[in-house]
């Protein structure tokens, strides 16, 4: 592929803690190669903030390479940027035109208090996995894989389901702030095993209350969340965690 | 006994009618309350705001289509409910005629405008309305969701074009 370098303005949100108002700063981001990574390019500012005495943007990262969930920027009004499927760390700068503004702000919902600039406080996530998203196992020897028969397109679901790593993009990209994607992959995977079976109402009524708890919103059935996860949860997997819920809650 | 005494006094209708208007009532309140809730959970809007790109405006639009289709319900029930529940009970049982009245409503263009706005908002409702409450209730499947999707479609379809013939044809004077 063609390689170019890009010069670029950057609008990013700058906040220093989560008691202080936050607002946008613009920055110069110059010589960009377009075979860069988003996160590069914030690293290459950083290194130059640095360099000229002022403090550097704070954003989440880990992996860098789409499987831990922990980058979170709002690029252009899009949870992880314009690629459909595509985390932060793996949206390169190719998608970006020579001399475009280009406006980074953080994950925005009251259950994701912003910690710093770009940083969100997403331990709500932890406690709704914590909740009930575990299954009980016996200690001692495995068990031999084979003892448990699993069908084919249901093990495929759960697999699907369990792709989600935790990052919270559906929540941003919801008019209402909702974590029914997240929780719904998270509730799936066990409830289509049948390692998931003994607590499986129990799960579903907790996992829901917590949920509730941390201040998320109500599912309206829009969407946004599935077009802009980045490991393309169905919301599919929405309409179980409501059948599981009847299920649980109607149930003798 | 007269059709419209017999209609009017009949308790299936009665029954229907009172329900109609508790599910109606019941649909309103909820869907304030739940607008509402949703609207506080992010206190700080986004600046850039992604239209249309990760969703359909009228999945995102159902409070603003209920409010209009709230208003044209308060024109269409003050024009008409109102009137002949006057004859049928405040004036015992009076004879009342809803076609001539009809014709005389719908002469006026802006009654047209507000039945043709109450009906497209409900068509947009409905279209996002309709497969939502499957989904809302579990039920998605690629079995079933074609055949949801297309009887949801011709629904509304049917509904919309049902309420807006009468005014259309009082308008046009396609009938007498
Ligand atoms: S469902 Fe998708 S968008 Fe939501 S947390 Fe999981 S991976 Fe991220
Ligand atoms: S840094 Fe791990 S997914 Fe992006």
């Amino acid at each position: 592929m063609e390689h170019k370098t890009l010069n670029l303005k950057l609008r990013v949100w700058r906040q220093s803690d989560s008691n202080t108002q936050g607002g946008f700063v613009t920055y110069d981001a110059n010589n960009i190669s377009t075979e860069m990574s988003f996160l590069e390019m914030f690293d290459v500012l950083n290194e130059k903030l640095i360099n000229e005495g002022n403090d550097p943007i704070a954003f989440d990262h880990d992996c860098r390479e789409g499987i831990c969930g922990m980058c979170s920027m709002y690029i252009n009004g899009r949870a992880h940027g314009p690629w459909a499927g595509t985390t932060t760390c793996q949206l390169h700068m190719r998608a970006f035109n020579d001399g475009e503004t280009i406006t980074v702000e953080p994950w925005r919902a009251q259950a994701f208090p912003v910690i710093k600039d770009l940083v969100v406080d997403r331990s709500a996530f932890d406690r709704i996995q914590q909740a009930g998203g575990y299954i009980s196992v016996n200690t001692g020897n495995a068990q031999d894989g084979n003892s448990i028969p699993i069908n084919k397109h249901d093990a495929d679901l759960s697999f699907a389901a369990a792709a989600c790593i935790g990052c919270g993009a559906c929540v941003a990209a919801c008019k209402n702030s909702s974590a029914m994607l997240f929780t719904s992959a998270k509730v799936s995977q066990y409830a289509l095993l049948p390692q998931g079976g003994p607590e499986r109402k129990t799960r579903v009524l907790n996992m829901l209350n917590q949920m509730d708890k941390e201040g998320f919103g109500s599912c309206t059935n829009t969407g946004a969340c599935e077009a802009e996860c980045p490991k393309e949860i169905s919301i599919s997997n929405i309409a179980r965690l409501n059948r599981e819920f009847l299920n649980a809650q109607f149930s003798l | 006994m007269q059709l419209h005494i017999f209609l009017s006094h009949n308790w299936i209708i009665r029954f229907l009618e009172i329900g109609l208007f508790a599910g109606i009532i019941a649909h309103v309140i909820q869907g304030i309350m739940l607008e509402r809730s949703n609207r506080s959970k992010r206190k700080i809007a986004f600046d850039v705001k992604p239209g249309n790109a990760t969703s359909k405006w009228y999945s995102r639009s159902m409070g603003l289509l209920g409010v209009l289709i709230l208003l044209f319900l308060i024109v269409h029930l003050s024009q008409f409910w109102y009137s002949t529940k006057v004859a049928l009970y405040a004036e015992g049982d009076a004879e009342h005629n809803m076609y001539q009245q009809m014709k005389e409503v719908f002469q006026h263009e802006w009654v047209l405008l507000v039945y043709l706005i109450g009906v497209v908002a409900l068509g947009w409702h409905l279209k996002h309305g309709f497969w939502s409450a499957f989904q809302t209730f579990g039920i998605n499947s690629p079995k079933y969701n074609s055949l949801i999707k297309s009887v949801g479609m011709v629904y509304t379809i049917i509904i919309c074009l049902a309420f807006i013939s009468m005014p259309l044809a009082f308008y046009f004077k396609w009938l007498n």
